[in-house]
C-alpha cells in the first residue's frame, strides 16, 4: 500500500503530538519533595503511635476494674485504683463546662452582634482575647491561684476553683471558636429575618445561634479536651495534694484530676506506680480521643447539611 | 409627553412585549393614570462613607401598582430600595439624607422605630434565601416575631401559601425542610414568608435573577396576582421582565462627574412603563432600553 508524501507528513506529525502526551522521564524534584512530605508524616505519626504503644504496653494490665474503684494507696500498689482523680476531674470538667460556655458565648455574640468595631475598648477586648488564647498555662494557674483560691473569691482549694482557673485558661478558645461559628451565618439568612421586621435579639435567638450551635459545641469540646489534660494550672490551685478520698463536692474537700494524678504516680520510683501512671494516661487517652471525635461527628453532619 | 393608550399599542411597538399576552393587564396605567403614592421620596441621597451613591432621587411609588426600577449596575437601584424599609441600617458605613415618606410619616425622622418599618414594608432579596427551616416554620416566622394577632397559625399558613401560589405544591410537605425545594420553589416561599405579615408594601431586589425562565414567569404572574392587595417595588436587569409586569418604570443611570471622576446615580426619567418602553422623554432611557448602553 503505497502511502503518499503527505499522508507520511501527517502520521508523524500525530505520532509526534501523541509522543508529548507520554511522560517524559521521572520528576526528581517532585519525587523528592514527596518523598520528604512522606518522611514528616512517618517521623509525626510514628512518634506518637510508639507513644501511646508504650503507653498501653506497660498499663495493660492494670487497666482493671480496680483502676476505676480504688482509692489510690501506697500498701496495696496491685489494686489502687483513680477513683478520686476520675471523680475529681468530672467535677472540675463540670465547672468549667457550666461556667465557660455562657460566658464564652455571650461574649462571643457580643463582640460579633453588637461591639461597634470603630470604638477603641472594642478592639482592646479583641486584640486582648487573641493575647489570652496564647499565655501559656502556668500564668492561669498563678492568677486562680492569687484570686480564686485565695483573694477575691477566696474559695480554698477545691474543685471548683480548679474549674474557675480551667475556664480562665479556655474562655478564649471558646469565644474565638463561637465567633467563627457566628460570623459563618450567611448574610443572607439575617437579612431575611430582619427584613421580616425580627429585632436583632429575636435574629440571634431564632436563627443566628441554632445555625452557630454545632460549630460552637464543637470549640467547646476542643477546649475542654485541652483542659481535661492540663496538669501545671492545677498544681498552683490545690490538686497537688495525694488525694486519698473523693472530695465530697465540687465546693469542698480536697481534691485531685487524673493529670494530676499521673504526675504523682509517675515520678515515684517503684515500678508498680508507673505502671499505674501509665494505665492512667490509656484513661486519660481515651477520653481525650472519644471528646475529639464527638467534635469531628458533629462538625462533619454540620458541612453534610449544608 | 403625550399620554399613550395602554396595553394593545405597546404589543404591536415593541418586540420585547409582544410574545407576552399578560402585557394587558400589566399595563393597566398610562401616563394620564393619575398616581396614588404610597411612598414618596423626596431629596433622597445615600453614601456608603464617603461614596456618594445616589443623589436626590425624587419619586412616588403608586399604591397597588408594581414599579420597575431599572438603570445599569452600580447606578444604585438596590441602595435606592434598601432605603424605603431602612434595610440601609444594616450596613454602617451608610447614610441616607432627605425623606421618605410613608402613611404621613418620614421613615427616617428620630421617632421612627426601623422594626417596626419593615413589619409593613417587606422585602424579597435576589437569592432565594429561606431559612434553614420547615416550610411551615418559614411562613409563621415574621407573625410570630412580630407578635402578629394571628387566630389558627395553621389556617394562616395554608392562606398565605395560597394567596403566594404555592400551597398545592407543598400542602404535604409543611414540616420539611424549605432547603428541599426547587429554587423557584424557595423565591415564591420567600415572596410568601414576606407577605404572611400583611404588609402593603413588598420590596423586590431582581427576585427572578436566580432562577430559570417558568420559574421566572410564575413570580411574575404572582407579583401581577399580588398587586391587587400590595404595591410593589422590583428592581430588574431584565427589560422584559419590566415591560411585562410593571405599571411604570423609574430609569437610573450612573453620571460621572468630569473633574472628579466621582460615579453617583441619578434618577433619569420615571413615568408609565407604557411610555417608558416606547417613547422615552430621554435620549439615555432610550438607548438603554434598545440595548445600546449599560
Ligand atoms: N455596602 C456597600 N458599601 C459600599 N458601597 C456600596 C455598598 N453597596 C453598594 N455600594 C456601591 O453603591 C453603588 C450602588 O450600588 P447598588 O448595589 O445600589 O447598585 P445596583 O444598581 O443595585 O447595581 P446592580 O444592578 O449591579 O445590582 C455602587 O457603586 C456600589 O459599589
Ligand atoms: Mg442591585
Amino acid at each position: 500500500m503505497a502511502t503518499s508524501k503527505r499522508t507520511t507528513m501527517a502520521v508523524d506529525a500525530a505520532k509526534a503530538t501523541t509522543q508529548k502526551l507520554y511522560k517524559s522521564g521521572v520528576d526528581i524534584k517532585g519525587e523528592l519533595f514527596r518523598a520528604v512530605l512522606l518522611l514528616s508524616i512517618i517521623v509525626a505519626v510514628g512518634m506518637l503511635g510508639s507513644l501511646i504503644a508504650y503507653v498501653i504496653w506497660r498499663g495493660w494490665d492494670r487497666l482493671d476494674w480496680n483502676l476505676f474503684v480504688n482509692n489510690p494507696s501506697s500498701i496495696f500498689l496491685d489494686t489502687a485504683g483513680f477513683a478520686p482523680a476520675i471523680v475529681g476531674t468530672i467535677y472540675v470538667m463540670l465547672g468549667v463546662l457550666v461556667t465557660v460556655v455562657p460566658i464564652g458565648v455571650s461574649a462571643a455574640i457580643y463582640l460579633e452582634e453588637y461591639a461597634d468595631r470603630t470604638r477603641w475598648y472594642n478592639r482592646l477586648v479583641e486584640v486582648n482575647i487573641q493575647n489570652l488564647a496564647a499565655v501559656p498555662s502556668i500564668v492561669f494557674g498563678i492568677l486562680g491561684l492569687a484570686f480564686v483560691v485565695r483573694g477575691w473569691l477566696n474559695l480554698g482549694f477545691v474543685a471548683f476553683a480548679g474549674s474557675l482557673t480551667l475556664a480562665m485558661m479556655v474562655l478564649p478558645t471558646v469565644i474565638i471558636a463561637s465567633r467563627e461559628a457566628i460570623r459563618a451565618v450567611p448574610p443572607l439568612i439575617r437579612q431575611a429575618s430582619y427584613g421580616l421586621g425580627a429585632t436583632r435579639w429575636q435574629t440571634i435567638r431564632h436563627n443566628v445561634l441554632p445555625a452557630a450551635t454545632p460549630g460552637i459545641i464543637t470549640g467547646t469540646i476542643l477546649a475542654m479536651s485541652r483542659a481535661i489534660g492540663e496538669t501545671a494550672p492545677l498544681l498552683l490551685v490545690g490538686a497537688t495534694t495525694f488525694v486519698l478520698f473523693t472530695p465530697e463536692s465540687p465546693f469542698e474537700g480536697a481534691y485531685s484530676a487524673i493529670p494530676v494524678q499521673i504526675f504523682q504516680w509517675a515520678a515515684r520510683p517503684q515500678d508498680e506506680f508507673r505502671i499505674l501512671a501509665a494505665a492512667g494516661a490509656i484513661v486519660l487517652l481515651v477520653l481525650l480521643l472519644a471528646m475529639n471525635s464527638v467534635a469531628i461527628w458533629i462538625r462533619a453532619r454540620l458541612t453534610k447539611d449544608t | 409627553m403625550t399620554p399613550k393608550k395602554k396595553g394593545s399599542s405597546a404589543k404591536e411597538q415593541d418586540p420585547a412585549m409582544v410574545r407576552v399576552d399578560r402585557s394587558a393587564d400589566a399595563g393597566k396605567v398610562d401616563q394620564s393614570t393619575p398616581l396614588v403614592p404610597i411612598i414618596r421620596t423626596e431629596d433622597l441621597s445615600v453614601s456608603y462613607g464617603d461614596f456618594q451613591a445616589v443623589e436626590d432621587v425624587n419619586l412616588d411609588f403608586g399604591k397597588n401598582e408594581i414599579t420597575a426600577l431599572i438603570g445599569p449596575s452600580g447606578c444604585g437601584k438596590s441602595t435606592v430600595l434598601r432605603s424605603l424599609n431602612r434595610m440601609n441600617d444594616l450596613i454602617p458605613t451608610a447614610r441616607v439624607s432627605g425623606s421618605v415618606h410613608y402613611h404621613g410619616a418620614d421613615l427616617y425622622s428620630e421617632k421612627i422605630d426601623p422594626i417596626q418599618v419593615r413589619r409593613h414594608i417587606g422585602m424579597v432579596f435576589q437569592k432565594p434565601n429561606p431559612f434553614p427551616k420547615s416550610i411551615y416554620d418559614n411562613i409563621a416566622y415574621g407573625p410570630r416575631v412580630t407578635d402578629m394577632k394571628v387566630d389558627n397559625m395553621d389556617d394562616h399558613v395554608e392562606q398565605t401559601l395560597r394567596r403566594a401560589a404555592l400551597w398545592d405544591e407543598v400542602k404535604d410537605k409543611l414540616k420539611n425542610s424549605a432547603i428541599g425545594l426547587s429554587g423557584g420553589q424557595q423565591q415564591r416561599l420567600c415572596i410568601a414568608r414576606a407577605i404572611a405579615t400583611n404588609p402593603d408594601v413588598l420590596l423586590m431586589d431582581e427576585p427572578c435573577s436566580a432562577l430559570d425562565p417558568v420559574a421566572t414567569l410564575r413570580i411574575e404572574e404572582l407579583m401581577i396576582e399580588l398587586r391587587e392587595n400590595y404595591s410593589i417595588i422590583i428592581v430588574t436587569h431584565n427589560m422584559q421582565q419590566a415591560a411585562r409586569v410593571s405599571d411604570r418604570t423609574a430609569f437610573f443611570t450612573v453620571s460621572i462627574d468630569e473633574d472628579s471622576g466621582d460615579r453617583t446615580g441619578r434618577l433619569v426619567e420615571f413615568g408609565a412603563t407604557s411610555h417608558i418602553f416606547i417613547d422615552p422623554s430621554d435620549k439615555r432611557t432610550e438607548d438603554y432600553i434598545s440595548g445600546r448602553f449599560g
